[in-house]
């Protein structure tokens, strides 16, 4: 099965000149095993436990009791209630099972069009700037910019500029260019999704294009030659090469957009200070309303495993789903 | 499943699992006895200012006690989180600046000394506390959870050159006056009244103030939430309309939340401004006081049955020590030092505020106009905000509902009754 399938490319592929037999070579391997391979290991593996994996059990512990203001000084006060918290939260005939579906649509949204964006103009720019010419260099320090500021000052710039009275986009839409008769507000109602959006692309196509730009230096030249003698235009060098070989890099970097926008905070946080517009109540924001505003910590980490859970679904199956195509094509 | 796989998947779990993590973590004080921890509330125009203001009166401490106070300035927006995290890790400040309306929610938490008869004693004394500062100070029949620090109470501030020009000679006493005024003053690209719109505790505080004048309550007598009632919804139909319908709001502070209600009237964007305190800010902001009058809250003209004549809450900040201080009797000390008369009539003056104790109140820097009229509101129509523990609850939820109402009204959605009792009622079902 693996190789009676024929990818349509594989023709024009280079053939792997003098590679061996698949699989990695393996050193003969004692009967002893060393200790040291896990000594270098144990201080990952201890901060793991520290930073990830224990909180996250805390989480999950946390998220079947009643965790409100009275018990949070000493959380052994807290009435184990079982899975009251996600019959509430996830309940879809309340009023708080509503907003946590609609905020989930939202994000899902959101997270998509951001992705998609920012892989587009990511790899976009990364094509273009492939080859070398004057100026690349200043090109591409001038598209990382938006990465490497600190996302506060960032961000809260965007909310200065997109303030209804006093922002320069109005400023410049309104007064400058009379696109528009009445100044729209960006920050609430319906267009506080598609600033939310516009930033978040600003901020992540960067990554996008730094990832694609390394990607793309492992592109073989020779290949693209052998491309344009067959005759291949720009489009089918793309499609036939490019994005052929780009495939490792897009599988992860798709994957860690996805996880990242999904469960941005800091983005909406600085944009709308706290509480975000309905059309715009990313779930992270929703989330943290619901345990530190309302100070109902057991309903706002059910959310949060729920989340979890649905994230690892949609992880795993990405993950299966790509790789059984590789193995196919492989 | 390949090792690929394996990697690859526990990646994503790890991605994915830094969602559960979000934990509150308190700053780690390494106290040594002789030295305090303070968290201060942004009282002042910024932190630094604050500061400024602050640490002559904290190295005068020193000398008095050898007791070093080192003090962080904490911005409203961060402060209640930050002592939500003190509380649930038992580490972090020694004494804290809380906002009065949260002292029965944080006296819940268990984490702050309670000021029994002793502790007041300790501190100076239950007498010279002006009762109705006290009163905002915990749960009725509870010892109080902190000590009144400064008190503030809301008042009408008007810019007396656009009420002249308009033609006006008194300010409003009542809201359908403000209403008819406000219409006036809403012309050539200035408005009637400023709003801080998308800030929650703002709003709740008005909340509080037309609910009971329109004769509704928050909490019913056992505690339970009503915030749906036929009275609460008049009440904050009433104060989004003044940007709805009588339209002397201007809809851009649907956004406003980092004060810029109090910039918009100290530029002359605005006529009208209810707030606390404002004088200080005003004065920073280049607004000189001959500029603006103050007078009391405007009440309805004629308040259906059950109307109180209440047109403020009392307003103020409370100073609380945690238990997990490590040096109680310097946390005391100081928290007599900062509620001795001399400091109160320091500070206070400074801020615009009002003393807590009775002792210092004779001074005469509290005889200005505005600081009499606050003076005033808090002796005859102000009432503590429901001194439940959900109290901050309610001010996040309907404070949040009426942003949202704001934010309908701005963008030329109609608010009425029906729209403004289902956000009541939403924000209702969120409490547990």
């Amino acid at each position: 099965m693996a190789t009676s399938t024929t990818a349509p490319d594989a023709d024009r592929r280079e053939p792997r000149a003098g590679s061996p037999a698949r699989g990695p070579v393996r050193r003969p391997r004692g009967p002893r095993r060393s200790l040291l391979p896990y000594l270098l290991l144990a201080p990952a593996v201890v901060l793991e436990l520290a930073i990830h994996v224990i909180p996250m059990v805390v989480g999950v512990w946390m998220s079947l009791l009643e965790l409100t203001q009275f018990h949070i000084r000493d959380w052994s006060t807290a009435p184990f209630i079982g899975l009251e918290n996600y019959r509430a939260t996830l309940d879809l005939n309340s009023a708080a099972g509503k907003e946590l579906l609609h905020s989930f649509w939202v994000t899902l949204a959101y997270s998509l069009l951001s992705v998609g964006f920012a892989w587009l103009l990511g790899i976009s720019a990364a094509v273009v700037l492939q080859k070398p010419f004057r100026g690349r260099a200043i090109l591409r320090a001038l598209f990382l910019t938006p990465y490497a500021l600190p996302v506060y000052a960032a961000v809260i710039t965007w909310s200065f500029l997109l303030q209804r009275d006093t922002g320069l986009v109005n400023h410049v839409l309104v007064d400058q260019l009379g696109l528009l008769n009445d100044r729209p507000f960006w920050l609430i109602g319906d267009n506080s999704f598609w600033s939310l959006l516009v930033v978040s692309v600003w901020r992540n196509w960067p990554f996008a294009f730094l990832c694609l730009m390394a990607g793309l230096q492992n592109v073989p030249g020779e290949l693209y030659e052998a491309a344009a003698i067959d005759g291949a235009g720009f489009w089918r060098r793309l499609r036939s090469v490019t994005l052929p070989m780009l495939r490792p890099v897009n599988l992860v970097l798709l994957l860690v957009l996805f996880l990242w926008t999904f469960n941005d905070f800091n983005t909406p946080f600085v944009l709308f200070g706290g509480s975000a517009p309905e059309q715009a109540d990313l779930i992270s924001i929703h989330i943290y309303r619901s345990s530190f505003k309302t100070w109902d910590f057991g309903s706002g980490s059910a959310m949060s495993v729920a989340l979890l859970l649905f994230l690892l679904v949609v992880s795993a199956a990405y993950l299966l789903i790509t790789n059984r195509r590789r193995d196919d094509h492989a | 499943m390949s090792r690929r796989h394996l990697g690859i998947f526990t990646a994503a779990v790890l991605a994915a699992a830094s969602l559960t993590a979000c934990g509150g973590s308190g700053d780690d004080s390494a106290s040594a006895p002789k030295t305090l921890t303070y968290w201060a509330s942004n009282q002042g125009p910024s932190l630094e200012a604050d500061k400024t203001i602050l640490q002559p009166e904290l190295d005068k401490f020193e000398k008095q006690t050898g007791i070093k106070v080192s003090v962080e300035v904490v911005p409203w927006s961060d402060l209640l989180n930050r002592l939500l995290a003190a509380a649930a890790s038992g580490k972090g400040p020694d004494v804290v600046n809380i906002g009065n309306t949260w002292s029965a929610s944080l006296q819940a938490t268990g984490a702050l000394v309670e000021f029994d008869d002793a502790a007041l004693q300790a501190v100076g004394g239950k007498d010279r506390i002006v009762p109705a500062a006290l009163a905002a100070a915990g749960a009725p029949g509870k010892p109080p959870a902190a000590v009144p620090l400064y008190s503030m109470a809301y008042s009408l501030y008007y810019n007396k050159k656009s009420f002249a020009d308009a033609g006006i000679t008194a300010p409003p006493t009542t809201w359908e006056q403000l209403a008819e005024y406000g219409k006036k003053l809403s012309t050539g690209g200035k408005w009637g009244l400023a709003i801080e719109g998308a800030n929650p505790s703002e709003n709740a505080h008005h909340a509080f103030t037309f609910s009971q004048q329109y004769g509704g309550e928050w909490f019913d007598s056992a505690g339970k939430p009503t915030f749906d009632t036929p009275q609460n919804v008049s009440a904050i139909k009433r104060y989004i309309d003044f940007m709805a319908a009588d339209k002397i709001t201007n809809p851009s502070n649907a956004e406003y939340a980092q004060n810029q209600s109090v910039s918009d009237f100290a530029n002359g964007k605005a006529a009208m401004l209810l707030w606390q305190s404002a004088g200080s800010n005003l004065k920073t902001q280049n607004m000189p006081a001959d500029a603006y009058g103050v007078a009391p809250v405007p009440f309805l003209a004629s308040p259906p049955a059950g109307g109180k004549k209440v047109n403020s809450m009392v307003a103020g900040i409370n100073m609380a020590v945690f238990k997990h201080t490590k040096n109680k009797d310097g946390a005391l000390s100081f928290v007599k030092f900062m509620t001795s008369d001399e400091e109160q009539t320091i500070l206070n003056k400074t801020y615009g505020s009002l003393p807590a104790v009775k002792t210092a109140a004779s001074d005469p820097a509290f005889s200005a106009t505005e600081q009499k009229t606050i003076q005033e509101t808090l002796v005859t129509t102000a009432a503590p905000l429901p001194q439940v523990p959900e109290e901050s609850t309610f001010e996040t939820l309907v404070g949040t509902a009426m942003k949202e109402l704001f934010a309908d009204a701005a963008s030329g959605k109609p608010v009425t009754e029906e729209s403004v009792k289902a956000k009541l009622t939403d924000a209702q079902q969120k409490m547990r």
